[in-house]
């Protein structure tokens, strides 16, 4: 889809609508919902039905949509900063340009459904309640961090957010555990189990599609491919690069990743497949990152600049969404201009409010190795001298 | 009921059994009772049935809790340990998988992220290296990694260490491996009553415990008090238990050892060499250093006993834990460790033999360690 056509997909959306007349709205101005043709080229599926390409929204929804995705970038933009000046450590894995996945998903769901991914997990924990400062904080490893500074970039967590994994491909199965615990409980939800291209070759990712199938599970697995696991393109990695038909037994749709409105219509539509009784499905986000695979990664090595700038120029997510607000007269130009200016004042007052949380407790070192620290009466440190006792 | 129980006399007759567990399910298992009775008239239970008790008792009380695993439903359980759940839980909470132990030990793990008990089977711990690492980098590192914001109250269990004749790839032992591991909670079961009450620890523990058993010790009956045998029975994780009290030497042992240990302790003291203490670990996570230093302290010498591999053991940890406390000035005399050899398990039954510790082999070190001085 996006690799062979070198046209904007942006600019196919708004040229879909050829005048702003053609945008249905409703009378009464009490509902101010706006229907979006999306591209026809949004969906391809596999054993299912594709969405429908007409979406549904509320002008409120659209601007929140744009409003979530500015400040995931901009949270982004920060943490690469706070990185370069090394006040971040180890692993950070940014999202720089896949934020329509997280911000689509999100809302087309509910506090009830499950997401778990791997480590590329900033943007879903903003997405699922995360404060930025508590990601933030995390990120510099100090005690206002979301998992108290002892997880880092790799390992946040909220309470309908399984993480944050660090082994690839582990979370497939958990996520399909996560679902299994859904069913088991009656809850009417699903969860969303995320994975990139590179991990989608694991013998577990296969494992749980099995069980998922076989048990009815209400599990939607999800890879997102931005086409590199780390240094290798997919086509190095993989067999068969259509992601979405892995699943074999279990029906998939390919969605274009980098459009907001298109991973909102097909994560509805999987959550009402699977919570309707289908059993697993499998969606396929085909998106991009600007950055490398990580920041020790320039991501410059297995792919051209031009095509980096390229996907920046045609199909950037925020880019995308901002035309259709204005070509649809959402809203004006300078109150987009002010949601930007507010994002960037809320990253850089989170970047403060993160830089001023002090380290954790030395005390904390001890703690949560098991659940309330029972039954375990002391743990040993580096040498006999260095025990605590509880 | 229970009262009724106790009076029953066990319907031993298979064919009885059978027809009564066919027509009635429900009054079946109420009646025939999975105990039997000594000649003292006491209780006695097999290891089987003390860890089938205690998943009935469990998965009774608490309807979160839940068992998945190769052949645990409708086989009954590959050694039958799990006979009867299926009928009597149903399949939503008696699961059969299939033979992918990373997905279903994953499964599991997300499943108790979630909020549920599971149960999860290995049909014996070698298989579950396939899954080593949901165990340890997903169900023992997450409530730590997530400043416990994510909680683990998943039980692993299954038949660790030598079979009979099962040869290499399945008959290792992986105490020192998990009990290695800060964030799980390891226990291995010796008797029926350790069987029993651990497992139900275990299964009520918050916190993610692998639960060693043993397959040789499965039929073996063994003595069950009034106390065992009630629904709310838990032995405690991280405390052993001496088994035997004694005064010349301490010998130290966990699981199917800790009945050749006190075999030897008898014979020796038939033989009238010495009086030997015998602990059974009954945890090797927590390790209850606590209990085999107050029993050195009182008889100066130390055996270890285990069937695992010799390097980076069980016994390696207790020697070095016992001489970095202050046992270490009560010693009399190196502290010795009768281990599994350090090679494949072979087939052969007299090469098996000569694989892993018997009662012959405790004696003729115990007897050695006693005749050593230090300086001498």
């Amino acid at each position: 889809m996006l690799s062979t056509q070198k046209i904007s997909l942006a600019k196919v959306a708004a040229k879909a609508f050829i005048t702003p007349l053609t945008v249905r709205t409703f009378a009464s101005s009490a509902v101010r919902n706006v229907s979006i043709n999306l591209h026809k080229n949004s969906f391809e599926s596999y054993n299912c039905d594709a969405p429908a390409l007409d979406v549904e929204i509320s002008k409120e929804e659209l601007v929140r949509m744009y409003k979530s995705m500015v400040t995931m970038r901009r949270m982004e933009m920060a943490s690469d900063g706070l990185y370069k000046a090394k006040l971040i450590r180890g692993f950070c894995h940014l999202c720089t340009g896949q934020e329509a996945v997280a911000v689509g998903m999100e809302t087309a769901l509910t506090a009830e459904d499950k997401i778990i991914t791997a480590y590329r997990c900033h943007g879903f924990t903003y997405m699922r309640g995360g404060s930025i400062t508590s990601i933030l904080a995390e990120l510099l490893g100090r005690k206002a961090g979301i998992s108290g500074g002892k997880g880092g970039s790799m390992h946040m967590f909220t309470p309908n957010f399984f993480g944050g994994n660090g082994i690839v491909g582990a979370q497939v199965p958990l996520g399909a555990g996560i679902a299994f615990a859904q069913k088991y409980q009656g809850h009417k939800a699903a969860t969303f189990s995320l994975y990139g291209d590179g991990a989608s070759n694991q013998g577990q990712v296969f494992e749980a599609y099995n069980m998922a199938k076989l048990w009815e599970l209400p599990a939607v697995f999800v890879c997102e491919n931005n086409r590199y696991g780390m240094g290798t393109a997919a086509s190095r990695s993989s067999a068969n690069t259509s992601y979405f038909k892995r699943g074999d037994y279990i029906p998939g749709l390919k969605v274009n990743g980098m459009d907001v409105l298109a991973v909102h219509q097909a994560v509805a539509y999987a959550k009402e497949w699977t919570v309707s009784g289908k059993g697993p499905l499998l969606l396929e986000m085909e998106t991009y990152r600007y950055g490398g695979h990580s920041m020790s990664d320039p991501g410059t090595t297995y792919r051209t600049r031009e095509e980096i700038q390229h996907m920046r120029s045609n199909n950037d997510p925020i880019t995308g969404l901002k035309q259709r607000l204005l070509e649809f007269n959402i809203i004006t130009e300078d109150e987009m201009k002010a949601i930007d200016k507010a994002a960037r004042v809320e990253v850089d007052q989170a970047v403060e409010e993160a830089k001023a949380s002090g380290e954790p407790d030395l005390s904390e070192f001890w703690t949560q190795i098991y659940q309330k620290d029972a039954g375990v009466p002391s743990v040993r440190g580096r040498e006999p001298e260095e025990m605590h006792y509880y | 009921m229970s009262s009724m129980l106790k009076k029953a006399v066990t319907v031993s007759i298979p064919s009885v059994r059978q027809a009564l567990a066919r027509s009635n399910p429900v009054l079946a298992n109420a009646l025939l009772a999975k105990r039997s009775y000594n000649s003292k008239g006491g209780v006695e239970m097999t290891v089987r049935d003390a860890l089938n008790s205690a998943l009935e008792e469990e998965m009774t009380a608490d309807e979160k809790v839940y068992l998945l695993g190769e052949e645990v439903g409708q086989y009954n359980g590959a050694y039958k340990v799990s006979k009867g759940l299926l009928d009597k839980f149903g399949p939503k909470r008696v699961i059969d998988t299939p033979i992918t132990e990373s997905g279903f030990c994953g499964l599991a793990v997300g499943s108790a992220f979630a909020g549920l008990k599971p149960v999860c089977e290995f049909m014996t711990w070698n298989f579950a290296m396939q899954a080593i690492d949901q165990i340890v980098n997903s169900a023992a590192k997450t409530h730590y990694m997530s400043g416990g914001n994510v909680d683990c109250p998943i039980t692993f269990r299954g038949p660790n260490g030598a079979a009979a004749g099962v040869a290499a790839q399945h008959s290792q032992c992986f105490a020192a491996w998990y009990g290695s591991v800060p964030g799980l909670k390891v226990v291995s079961p010796w008797n029926s009553e350790d069987a029993k009450g651990l497992l139900k620890a275990a299964i009520r523990d918050p916190n993610p415990v692998v639960v060693l058993e043993n397959e040789l010790m499965y039929g073996i009956s063994f003595p069950m008090s009034e106390a065992a045998l009630s629904k709310d029975f838990v032995v405690e994780i991280g405390k052993a238990k001496i088994e035997k009290e004694g005064t010349d030497i301490t010998i130290v042992a966990h699981s199917r050892a800790v009945g050749f240990a006190l075999e030897a302790a008898q014979l020796l003291e038939k033989e009238g060499i010495c009086s030997a203490e015998v602990i059974n670990l009954r945890s090797i996570r927590p390790l209850d250093t606590e209990t085999i230093i107050k029993s050195v302290k009182k008889t100066n010498r130390l055996v270890t006993v285990e069937g695992g591999w010799p390097q980076y053991g069980v016994g390696s940890e207790i020697c070095a834990q016992i001489m970095e406390s202050e046992a270490f000035d009560h010693l009399d005399a190196p502290v010795v460790r009768v281990t599994g050899a350090d090679v494949p398990t072979p087939y052969a039954q007299n090469l098996e033999a000569y694989a892993f510790p018997d009662t012959e082999v405790i004696a003729r070190v115990v007897k050695r360690t006693l005749n050593k001085k230090i300086g001498a």
